[in-house]
């Protein structure tokens, strides 16, 4: 008897949570379906200038084009590429320069106030600069993907390397151990989660300097193809872009968070 | 025979805008196998001499001695376990327990098995491929006991290492502990701020000072106490006459009143 009560009790349960789910999905399928009817609607109707704003079914049968004949997935390849070496370079480059600056206090110190600089300066703003240097292709735009992310992470992953508990070292410190030891020991693994944690905003930041650096100045690419449309006056084509842009990175963000729950786990 | 020796030791704590003197003058000496616990209110530097003792800090005046030797750096000979276990919680029992050897570079074939020795000796069976987050506070603070105890150091230093845990626990272990240490006659240097806990474990009771801290007064513990497993100590007529002397050296400055006191007295017995 008090068993049937308690199974019906959670019966009930799982029914409200599941009508919450159906509520909530629902919801963002209308939203979804809202938005693009609205586009729609307001572009055949002149509401809205069509040259301008493009339509979805323009927008879709552009892109199905594209797919079918191949010529979207080159410039796919190239901007994944380039946002993904970006992304990891950064953050590797980050945290190296971070153990650098742990490993010598007296470095840390006088590098203090230019870390501040560069934090503060927007990197975008050396896009010339580097395609300069490095020349208009690939290089500059991975570097401007790598250069966006590599001072936040530096600053990021040294604090946290700064604020592990000191109890840690003093244990280590008892037996013995140098500098060295203290950071593969303690240091490092304490602050493995912090490492983790900034993989997301990274990959995210390495978006912004390889679109930026498409713009600038490569020939493939979806930052050139929204720049070409622009330059055209096709906006069917820049839509297009923006929205392969949209899915390609929220799918990225979903592997970046696939990938730290991973690390989480077998590492923690 | 003294074993271990604080001579006319001080320590300075500096900063930018100025100084704490932490201890002044400090003096005193530990033979091989005794147990002397230090007490004495906050602040009063008891961390401190632990720190120097190994290594971990040097003192800015006097020298500290073991064997007739100063001691520069932290050694093998002494183990310091902290007020908190400080576990590692990425890293297994067995290799939390082994960081020791690991960091000395001694570890062989041979120290896990002396770890699980030393780990069954402290009652922990089983464990030693979890992780600290696993166990209580009672499992993890023998783990830290016995991460001490792996590089055989000849003096132990012990931080408060029983403040963190419920009475019943605290007890068993400081049962376990002197137990250990009688057996394998270690020296031991114990700060606690528990009297029942320096009169039950210790062989000699230093009291402090703070602003700066200094050794107000020590206290041998009768005979008859030493032998005896702290528990029981804790219920000897000559438990409660030394506990009465050291809470009046700790109070002579305070006001508080005499009924206050038994009251205080009288549950730290029982409690
Ligand atoms: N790293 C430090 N820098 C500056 N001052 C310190 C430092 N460590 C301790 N002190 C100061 O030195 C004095 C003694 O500190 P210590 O930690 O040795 O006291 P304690 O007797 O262990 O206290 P408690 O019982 O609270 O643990 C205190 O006044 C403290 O503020
Ligand atoms: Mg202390």
């Amino acid at each position: 008897m008090k068993q049937r009560t308690d199974d019906a009790l959670f019966e009930q349960y799982q029914i409200r949570v599941n009508r919450d789910k159906k509520i909530v999905l629902t919801w963002q399928v209308i939203i979804l379906i809202g938005f693009f009817a609205v586009w729609e609607i307001s572009s055949r109707l002149y509401w809205i200038d069509p040259l301008i704003f493009s339509s979805p079914t323009k927008v879709f049968n552009l892109i199905t084009r594209k797919v079918i004949d191949g010529s979207i997935l080159t410039h796919l390849q190239i901007t994944i590429f380039e946002t993904v070496l970006g992304f990891i370079i950064g953050t590797i480059l980050g945290i190296a320069f971070a153990s650098i600056l742990w490993a010598s206090p007296r470095l840390s110190r006088i590098f203090d106030p230019y870390l501040v600089i560069l934090n503060a300066m927007p990197k975008v703003a050396l896009g010339p600069i580097i395609i300069v240097a490095l020349g208009p292709g690939y290089a500059s735009i991975i570097a401007m993907g790598i250069i966006i992310s590599v001072v936040i992470t530096t600053i990021v992953i040294y604090s946290a390397f700064k604020e592990v508990n000191p109890n840690y070292i003093k244990v280590l410190q008892g037996f013995g151990a140098t500098r060295r030891q203290y950071f593969r020991e303690a240091v490092f693994p304490a602050t493995l989660p912090a490492m983790i944690s900034t993989l997301k905003v990274n990959v995210g930041l390495a978006w912004v300097g390889v679109i930026v650096g498409e713009f600038l100045v490569s020939k493939e690419g979806l930052g050139y193809l929204i720049v070409y449309g622009f330059q055209v006056f096709d906006f069917t084509l820049v839509m297009s872009s923006l929205i392969l842009i949209a899915i390609v990175a929220a799918l990225m963000y979903k592997v970046v968070e696939k990938i730290e729950r991973w690390l989480i786990k077998h590492t923690g | 025979m003294a074993f271990l020796t604080l001579d006319h030791v001080s320590h300075h704590y500096f900063s930018e805008k100025s100084y704490t003197k932490a201890l002044e003058d400090i003096t005193f000496s530990v033979d091989e196998g005794e147990f002397v616990a230090l007490l004495g209110p906050s602040g009063c530097g008891k961390s401190t001499i632990l720190s120097i003792i190994s290594g971990i800090i040097s003192q800015t005046e006097g020298s500290v001695l073991l064997n007739k030797t100063p001691i520069l750096k932290s050694t093998m000979a002494i183990g310091y376990m902290l007020q908190q276990d400080y576990l590692f919680p990425w890293k297994t029992i067995m290799d939390n327990v082994c960081m020791g050897p690991k960091i000395m570079g001694t570890k062989t074939v041979s120290t896990t098995q002396k770890a699980e020795d030393l780990l069954e000796e402290v009652g922990l069976t089983n464990i030693s491929s979890t992780y600290p987050d696993a166990l209580s506070g009672g499992m993890r603070q023998r783990v830290a006991l016995v991460r001490t105890l792996m590089t055989d150091p000849k003096v132990l230093l012990l931080d408060e290492p029983f403040s963190a845990l419920d009475y019943l626990t605290k007890l068993k272990l400081e049962n376990l502990v002197s137990k250990l240490l009688k057996e394998y006659n270690k020296t031991a240097l114990l700060v606690t701020h528990d009297i029942g806990e320096a009169i039950s474990m210790s062989d000699r009771i230093i009291v402090m000072d703070a602003n700066p801290g200094k050794i107000a007064k020590c206290f041998e513990v009768p005979i008859e106490l030493r032998n005896e497993e702290p528990f029981w100590v804790r219920r000897h007529p000559k438990y409660h006459v030394l506990f009465e002397k050291v809470w009046n050296e700790l109070n002579k400055d305070d006001t508080i009143s005499s009924t206050q006191k038994e009251v205080e007295s009288h549950n730290e017995t029982k409690d």
